[in-house]
């Protein structure tokens, strides 16, 4: 006889729920920076729209855990799980909001050209991006090594976060004239920055969740 | 790059030890019925002043282990035991020990609640009385103290002379506590104590222990591992005989070192 079976059931389900939450965020994050390369409104409008449903989800996923926890009185291992999940959640809640404030910041500059290459912008984002698949799919596996080389390529978000402020200052210098969209491609580089760092969050919860200690990877 | 541990859990990490007294140490103890071998290599240190939970699944040799500890396991034909467990320092196998000694020190309360058919005044004053005391302003005393230190004085203060069946499974079971507190026991030994009361007495007897054991030292052995993880300092965990991990209570609970504990606490077996 399987003991805990509904109990198993119910963490599979919360799991599921939570790659559920991380897909549509990942999905929110790429098409914040697509419609923000394409200058592309609707596509923008998009993220921001569909940005209530990762809200509603998060909101879900808490409801679950606070009742798996009352439910089934959790400890050790079983009650990291849940306290991760709902952890993760807010993190993935938060990632998608920075898609959106990109998404508000791409709609702000319209269809003025760029005043610089947004290619490092780009880079950081996607190295961003990669962070939060890998640490989806590290929670998933419960994968500490996974989670480890996520805390590395925060390194380089934020070598590339230093360079395009450095960049920013540089054309702020010589150009007066675009400085409402310099500002604006400074606040959508710090939102792919604060994006890595929670996606460094989600590696660090899930090696809490494996080891049962804290690390900080963050530093 | 390399990972800095940046706080330490307290849940997992031990605390530091205060220096407390060692009340049982047992070294090596084997125990057979018969041929059976029912307790195997058991090394175990019980520390004064706190709550000391045995937990495992039924016939892991919990009960037989909390029953050695007052020699209530003599009681059992056929019984044999090898190693020894030292109570303050003196072993309670050693044949110069009377056993009403060894219980006078160590008193037990029991799964079923079992108070006399008598009333709730002599159900408490039983010990004492035996122990000599015949002075009713002195066992008044003991009484009222002992019924006060078991949290059921001012529901029976009214009623002392009312027959201890009267009373609800509760209050019968705080009633043993209280007349085991009469005979001023160093140690309270609990097997179940609780599994045959509703939530709400089960809650307050859990209150009532943490209250005891500011001055006593309490063994209990629980079925129900919420119970051990609320009210106790450290956990043994029983598993075919032997003890599989022995803990603070906090971090067996959280992260417990051995598989078969984790496996047992978050209840996929047993």
């Amino acid at each position: 006889m399987t003991v805990r079976g509904k109990f198993d059931y119910d963490l599979k389900t919360l799991r599921q729920k939570l790659l559920e939450i991380g897909g549509l965020a990942e999905i929110a994050l790429s098409q914040s920076i697509e419609a923000f390369q394409t200058k592309n409104i609707d596509q923008a409008l998009d993220v921001i729209e569909r940005d209530s449903q990762i809200d509603m989800l998060e909101e879900e996923i808490n409801d679950f855990a606070i009742l798996l926890i009352a439910k089934q009185q959790p400890v050790a291992i079983d009650l990291r799980r849940i306290i991760v999940a709902i952890k993760i959640a807010t993190d993935i809640e938060r990632i998608a909001d920075f898609a959106v404030n990109i998404a508000k910041a791409t709609i702000r500059i319209g269809e003025q050209p760029f005043v610089m290459e947004i290619e490092k912008i780009v880079r950081m984002h996607n190295i961003a991006l990669e962070m939060v698949s890998l640490g989806l799919k590290a929670y998933y596996e419960e994968d500490v090594a996974l989670a480890r080389k996520i805390s590395d390529m925060d390194d380089e978000v934020d070598e590339l976060y230093g360079q395009i402020m450095r960049d920013l200052m540089q054309l702020t210098k010589m150009n007066q004239e675009n400085f409402s969209q310099m500002n604006l491609l400074s606040l959508i580089a710090r939102y792919i920055e604060r994006t890595a760092d929670h996606a460094t969050n989600l590696a660090e919860h899930v090696v809490y969740l494996v080891k049962g200690r804290h690390y900080d990877l963050n530093s | 790059m390399e990972l800095t541990i940046v706080k330490e859990q307290n849940t997992t990490t031990p605390k530091v030890q205060e220096k407390k007294d060692v009340v049982y140490r047992t070294n090596e103890l084997n125990l057979w019925y018969g041929e059976h071998h029912a307790l195997k290599n058991i090394n175990l240190d019980i520390y004064e002043n706190e709550v000391t939970a045995i937990i495992g699944p039924s016939g892991c040799g919990k009960s037989t282990y909390i029953k050695t500890l007052n020699r209530m396991i003599e009681l059992v034909p056929n019984v044999r035991t090898s190693g020894e467990i030292t109570y303050r320092g003196r072993n309670i196998f050693d044949k110069s020990y009377r056993v009403e000694e060894l219980r006078t020190q160590v008193g037990m309360v029991f799964q079923k609640p079992n108070p006399f058919p008598k009333s709730i005044y002599d159900n408490v004053a039983y010990g004492p009385r035996i122990h000599g005391i015949r002075d009713k302003k002195i066992l008044d005393e003991i009484v009222e103290k002992s019924l006060c230190g078991a949290a059921l004085w001012d529901e029976v203060k009214d009623r002392l002379h009312e027959n201890a069946y009267g009373l609800s499974g509760g209050q019968q079971q705080r009633l043993c506590i209280a007349r085991c507190l009469a005979i001023e026991p160093d140690v309270i030994l609990m097997d179940e104590p609780t599994s045959a009361l509703d939530p709400i007495s089960t809650l307050k007897v859990e209150e009532l222990i943490q209250e005891l054991k500011e001055n006593y030292s309490i063994i209990i052995v629980t079925h129900n591992m919420q119970q051990a993880a609320r009210i106790s300092d450290k956990t043994a965990f029983f598993l075919n005989g032997e003890v599989i991990e022995y803990a603070e209570t906090d971090r067996l609970f959280s992260t417990p070192s051995d598989k078969r504990t984790e496996d047992y606490i978050t209840g996929r077996f047993g």
